[in-house]
């Protein structure tokens, strides 16, 4: 019964306050419908979207390309960690990259990009990559230093090599906070691939939502921008349900 | 200065910056001049951009937007945090949501944002608050939420005002979580404030990056960004310097 305690209840009222507040602000005009379009019409527009398939090709370009960032950054970022979990002195040398890390502005480097592989989908997918990589590394790190001594005395006592360490204890062990580093990666991957289509583009999302934008076609931005972040939601809620899951099967919160 | 234990404490930071420089110049000599500038020539390109008497408005107007755009976070951070943090049912309904908000790509909702605020620097000031004030907010419900209840206990039992039991109690102990979120959040903001300069605007660093890439004008792209990134990753070890002497007195 955990799931509708009193909490989610209220939370679902507020959520739904809020959006009934929306409607009657826009209704009534405080809101002028050049800014935005009430949560109503922005439903039934959202519905006319996914039922026209007009923009199809521009959401499957940005989902896929985000798929594709957000697993390369997976792959690489668990490598990576592992493999710089095994030495202390590199990290201490990364330490101050990742510290500050996120303070950089990683899309100053998509005009590089740009020049280098053409107006495409490359630049995009490594700047969504790069954004994507080391929140992955860093949560790798964070759940590696927490596997308890004893699992690794046990894999010494039964020989494992250290590749079957980390195929069968370590990596395994860290998994929830892996998925703590996933569940970033993937608004970091949304984040790359719309915010370098805002930028410069030929097509996708961004694209679309920038060129609705500036022909105050509130139809389509608005839906489109619903469904990223409807999009973002629903991967976000099923990372955050398995880690759950596996936290709790430890019995942990 | 002794120099050995002078390298010693900062040899992860050298040994980083050298490896960063490093690459830099063999990719360089990978790729030319097409694309890029070598280590050397963009210090010397930055040195030209920071002569030049017409940068300056722009640095003022990142730097202004940017400031305003911190403010606003902190202070709504802050405020936001500390009524979460100290109400147990407000804050069950309300922080799942602020995480939800916080893994959402804001990107998306700049255009509503510049519908809302137009195309001047209140819309980028905006922008670089919603990314800041999340994370401060999250982490001050935590330090609210985890000073320990025996030092509440003995201010009780000494009697403090409610003065004195902030001063001393409640700000003392919650202070380094607190800090930690407004440096994460000093970094999301900076981003932010950027972004929404990139996206859509007339003046600040990030709309000479943009003018930069359309005339392909490599060594300002280049200059730019390398300053960007030196103002951040210093500002950023600063504060991140404090933040780990916080912790440590804690």
């Amino acid at each position: 019964m955990r799931f509708f305690g009193k909490a989610a209840l209220l939370r679902i009222a507020v959520v739904l306050a809020l959006i009934a507040l929306l409607e009657l602000l826009c209704r009534t005009g405080v809101i002028d419908n050049f800014t935005m379009p009430p949560p109503s019409r922005i439903a039934q527009d959202f519905w006319h979207l996914l039922i026209a398939g007009k923009h199809f090709a521009a959401i499957l370009k940005t989902l896929g390309n985000a798929a594709i960032a957000f697993g390369l950054a997976i792959v690489v970022g668990i490598i990576a960690g592992a493999v710089i979990h095994g030495f202390a002195g590199l990290r201490e040398a990364l330490e101050p990259l990742f510290a500050t890390y996120y303070a950089v502005p990683v899309f100053a480097f998509y005009p590089l990009l740009i020049v280098l592989f053409g107006l495409g989908e490359i630049p995009q997918i490594i700047i969504a990559f790069m954004l994507g990589v080391i929140a992955v590394i860093m949560n790798t790190l964070n759940g590696l230093d927490r596997v308890p001594r004893v699992l690794l005395k046990t894999a010494r006592v039964n020989r494992l090599t250290p590749s079957e360490t980390a195929l069968r204890i370590t990596l395994p062990y860290a998994t929830p906070y892996v998925l703590t580093g996933a569940k970033l990666a993937i608004a970091y991957a949304l984040i790359g691939i719309i915010g370098s289509e805002f930028i410069m583009s030929k097509g996708g999302m961004g694209f679309e939502i920038a060129f609705a934008y500036t022909n105050f076609d509130n139809a389509t931005m608005y839906p489109l921008i619903l469904l990223i972040l409807v999009a973002s939601i629903a991967a976000n809620s099923v990372l955050g349900y398995w880690e759950r899951t596996l936290l709790g099967r430890r019995g942990q919160q | 200065m002794n120099f050995i234990p002078f390298y010693q404490r900062w040899r992860g930071t050298i040994l980083l910056i050298l490896a960063l420089v490093i690459g830099w110049q063999l990719l360089y000599a990978a790729i030319g001049e097409v694309a890029m500038r070598s280590p050397l020539e963009t210090l010397h390109d930055s040195f030209v951009l920071l002569a030049k008497p017409s940068f300056w408005p722009h640095v003022q107007e990142t730097l202004a937007a940017f400031a305003m755009a911190l403010v606003i976070a902190v202070v709504s951070g802050l405020v936001i945090g500390l009524a979460l943090g100290f109400n147990r049912l407000a804050n069950e309904v309300m922080e799942p949501m602020l995480v939800a908000f916080y893994a959402l790509p804001k990107v998306t909702l700049y255009p509503i944002i510049l519908l809302s605020f137009g195309l001047g620097i209140s819309a980028k000031v905006a922008f670089g608050a919603i990314h800041g004030v999340v994370p401060i907010a999250l982490f001050t419900i935590n330090a609210v939420r985890n000073i320990k209840p025996i030092l509440i206990k003995t201010g009780r039992v000494m009697n403090f005002s409610a003065w004195d039991m902030s001063r001393r109690v409640l700000i003392p102990a919650a202070l380094p979580e607190i800090f930690s979120g407004i440096r994460v959040g000093f970094a999301l903001t900076l981003i932010g404030t950027l972004l929404g300069e990139m996206f859509a605007s007339q003046r600040g660093l990030g709309y000479m990056l943009m003018t930069a890439i359309g005339l392909h004008n490599v060594e300002t792209i280049m200059a730019v960004t390398f300053m960007l990134i030196v103002f951040a990753a210093a500002i950023s070890s600063i504060l991140l310097a404090i933040d780990r002497r916080l912790h440590k007195r804690a």
